[in-house]
């Protein structure tokens, strides 16, 4: 076994996971839930639904304020990637795990559903990636590396589904997989394959799924998906979870590991929640025990992805007023479709942040139990009992199918006649079902239905006896096939951005989704209307040398005065690391020499912010005691307030006999704060106390170089500390001294 | 289906006195008579994506799988089981498993297979 730790601050060696992958075994087998951390206290605050802490993790940007808190909600965190290289994917799941996800759902290349058997080896997919033994297992790897690192399992996920589901589910069994989708009516509806041979093979793949202790999705958020009006499906979305979720059960999938996909169904602008939560309500008590997967609308969402994170939001808002076991988060570029790393890492923030925000509403608020949301809740349960009676007075589920009741537009018993049909003869794999004989037989475990091993004095409880046990109980029988294609493999792919890989790279590039791929994102906004703006657009990208440029939103300011703009494009070339100018990390004193200086030689400074504005967050910030400003460093600190003019200012540095004078500025329209900064310098020169007075310019937007440029002495922006500015302080006064 | 008026209304007449739980019961009591004759189906068939995942169970490869499925297939055999027509054709000749199976990727040894199934072949 490979002893490849995870360096934390280095990035992850992919070569090393693709080492004696041969010789890998998954560490468990089994889902993980999060562990509940009731009254949770972390910095100043105490949570009520939070789960236990990570580790290590990125916390949300606001959390340096309190000591760096990091709370993780209850409910598991999904994100979906699939960028069609696995290789890429597994750099963006340690990112989204340092984010809060917990469960990893790699999406399959188009196609995979209809290829008959196991793909192997490492092909590039599109639009996922082909899964294969090969692939899980190094993703699997992977994530053994990654969970240890944050400290909280990872779940793993992907699809048993299509004509291979059966084979599929084997080598998910085999390799440690932890949650899959598994639901016929999916290859039934939307891969048209064959609906006996989908219900047959079910039944098998479920048995391997119970023995490997996967949680089981359902597929019935497609149905939203698909059908016109997504809310008008909801008594048919309430059959189908039930389907698929009974079927399991009977074939042995435990109730608490089959988690019904459920959607709101609407999205803004119409008045979602309204529509939304009677129908979350009926589907909670109407599937006790099992389990919900709250998926987020995909439906309705556009191009931009501010709108889409407020639909989510919106979405968990349902969530958290009636339960989610699963968040998923659905990236918020969905509606563009550019699934790249900087959206998987905004949807699980938004996650996170959204449930995080929610703690403990539910100790405050109730749902009402009369009126409108009790009437509609039990509307939506009687349609979609009549449902079930329709389909069986079609003759059953294969019947119904047939004469297209499922994904119709109309809101049922209400029918229009648009439903998808499908053939119980026909479809991929039609023909392909057949009987067992009275003398069936398969020496194997998590084997469905008829299976005579009595006739060669077999354990009918241990099939696999037979042979000295199966894969599942002897993993060391597993085939296991390395690549079959020389031409379409990670090898080839890695070789050819190889300068670009980390760690120990040489160049860099900047990247979305692959290494190296060069794409970047614009946002730009121009004072016209949407074709004028796209054209303008497309012409900027050309004249700054961007490649395979598209507009990928638009969004209307006015239809006349602005269009914003957002458009991909790519970059040729490549930096060289050792090039990079890389600023040194600001000189800081500690606290007992900036102490120990100011004692000595005592400091007085004036500040203030300049202009016009009523500002005083961040000056407050690098003054003020309690906020470890330099105050603390025992600094005599007169503060002038808001809205000071320059002549104000230099007139109390002289007056006070001060020091040093701080200048804060904020509003940075029109260059506004170098104005004000070279204003200060010269009234100060007029004055004659220009070369007895430190002057230091702040702000959000102050540049230091800029700042000197124009008269500061010193320049500090975003993310500056008192330690940082009171250090400048004393070695500026000592710089000085020197030269005296 | 045909175009059809929303009839709620009237469709639901027989369940208005039904209670909350009753509803419940009858959701998923017609939810299990739907459910059961697949499952039936399932129990007393086959598919070749079946057979496959046995054969994989059994210690073989995805490729080796998929052609001694094919094999068993074009005899008719799947209904006995491919793991059965490994496990059969071993023990015939006293072989390890996985060596019967890779024995029967050529034609004239599933043959001789099929025979012991009683197969024409």
């Amino acid at each position: 076994m490979s002893k490849y730790i995870l360096p934390p601050d280095e990035n992850i060696d992919v070569r090393k996971i693709l080492e004696d992958l041969e010789h890998y075994r998954p560490r468990r087998r089994g889902w993980t839930w999060r562990e509940p951390a009731p009254n949770l206290t972390m910095g100043p605050f105490t949570y009520r639904d939070c789960s236990k802490p990570l580790k290590d993790g990125v916390p949300l940007p606001p959390a340096h304020y309190f000591g760096d808190v990091d709370p993780q909600p209850m409910p598991v965190i999904t994100t979906e990637i699939a960028s069609g290289r696995f290789e890429d994917d597994i750099r963006r799941m340690r990112m989204a795990a340092h984010h809060g996800a917990d469960h990893i759902m790699v999406i399959r290349t188009s196609g995979q559903s209809h290829f008959d058997g196991l793909i192997e080896g490492t092909p590039q997919g599109s639009g996922g990636v082909p899964i294969s033994r090969k692939q899980v297992r190094a993703q699997r790897k992977a994530l053994d590396l990654i969970e240890d690192e944050v400290g909280r399992p990872i779940n793993y996920h992907s699809y048993v589904s299509g004509v291979a589901g059966p084979d599929i589910a084997v080598m998910f069994a085999e390799e440690g997989v932890n949650g899959c989708h598994q639901d016929p009516q999916y290859n039934v509806i939307y891969r048209n394959i064959n609906m006996v041979r989908s219900f047959v093979d079910a039944a098998e793949s479920k048995c391997l799924i119970a023995w490997a202790d996967m949680a089981q999705i359902d597929g019935a958020h497609n149905a939203n998906a698909t059908a016109r009006d997504a809310w008008k499906v909801m008594p048919e979305l309430m059959v189908q979870h039930a389907i698929n979720a009974l079927y399991s059960e009977k074939v042995g999938v435990p109730k608490e590991n089959i988690c019904l996909s459920t959607v709101p169904p609407t999205a803004t602008p119409g008045p979602c929640v309204y529509m939304d939560l009677p129908y979350a309500l009926a589907l909670r008590r109407l599937f006790t025990g099992y389990r919900m997967r709250a998926q987020m609308n995909t439906k309705y969402i556009e191009s931009s992805t501010r709108e889409a994170t407020v639909t989510h939001v919106l979405n968990m808002l349902v969530s958290k007023l009636t339960s989610a076991d699963i968040q998923s988060t659905i990236t918020p570029d969905e509606g563009r479709n550019v699934p790249w790393h900087i959206y998987n890492i905004e949807a699980c923030d938004t996650a996170k942040q959204t449930l995080v925000g929610l703690d403990g509403l539910m100790d405050m608020v109730q749902l009402k139990q009369d009126g409108y949301l009790e009437d509609k809740a039990r509307e939506l349960t009687e349609r979609a009992v009549l449902f079930l009676e329709e389909m069986e007075e079609q003759g059953g589920y294969f019947h119904a199918v047939e004469s297209g009741m499922f994904v119709d537009s109309g809101l049922f018993p209400e029918r229009n006649g648009d439903g998808i049909a499908r053939k119980t003869n026909g479809g991929i794999g039609a023909g392909k079902v057949i009987k067992r004989e009275a003398d069936y037989m398969a020496p194997v475990t998590a084997h469905y239905g008829n299976n005579n091993v009595c006739q060669y004095g077999g354990d009918p409880s241990d099939p696999a006896g037979l042979i000295g046990g199966c894969t599942l109980e002897r993993p060391e029988k597993i085939v296991f096939i390395d690549e079959l294609d020389e031409d379409d493999n990670v090898y080839l792919r890695m070789n050819a951005v190889k300068d670009f890989a980390r760690p120990s790279a040489s160049k860099i590039r900047p990247e979305m989704e692959w290494l190296a791929d060069g794409t970047v994102l614009l946002t730009l906004c121009f004072p016209a209307e949407k074709k004028i703006a796209e054209a303008a657009a497309l012409e900027c990208a050309r004249r700054m040398g961007l490649r395979d440029a598209a507009v990928i939103s638009r969004e209307v300011l006015h239809r006349a005065e602005g269009t914003r703009i957002e458009l991909r494009g790519k970059v040729d070339f490549d930096i060289d690391i050792s090039s990079l100018v890389i600023p040194p990390e600001p000189d800081v004193l500690d606290e007992d020499a900036l102490r120990a200086a100011i004692e000595q030689r005592p400091m007085r400074i004036v500040c203030g912010t300049i202009g016009e504005d009523e500002h005083s967050v961040g000056l407050r910030e690098i003054i003020d005691i309690k906020h470890g400003g330099i105050e603390k460093y025992g600094v005599e600190v007169h503060y002038l307030g808001t809205s000071v003019s320059p002549e104000k200012l230099v007139g109390a540095a002289i007056e006070l006999d001060a020091d040093a004078m701080l200048a804060s500025m904020i509003i940075s329209h029109d260059d506004i704060h170098y104005k004000n900064i070279a204003r200060i310098d010269r009234i100060a020169r007029e004055m004659g106390v220009r070369d007895r007075l430190i002057f230091v310019a702040g702000g959000t937007q102050v540049e230091s170089d800029a700042a000197k440029a124009v008269g500061a002495d010193a320049g500090f922006g975003r993310g500056t500390h008192g330690n940082h500015v009171a250090t400048f302080l004393v070695k500026e006064r000592d710089r000085r001294s020197r030269e005296e | 289906m045909v175009k059809r008026e929303d009839d709620y209304q009237k469709r639901r007449a027989h369940l208005a006195s039904l209670s909350d739980e009753e509803l419940r019961a009858r959701f998923w009591a017609l939810t299990g008579r739907l459910v059961d004759p697949m499952l039936a189906l399932a129990k007393e068939n086959t598919t070749p994506a079946i057979e496959r995942s046995v054969l994989l169970r059994m210690g073989f490869s995805s490729l080796e799988a998929k052609a001694l499925v094919d094999g068993c297939m074009e005899r008719c055999l799947l209904g006995h089981g491919a793991g059965h027509v490994v496990y059969r054709y071993a023990r015939h000749e006293g072989l390890p498993i996985r060596e019967a199976g890779l024995a029967l990727m050529s034609p004239e040894k599933m043959d001789e297979a099929a025979r012991l199934f009683g197969g024409e072949a």
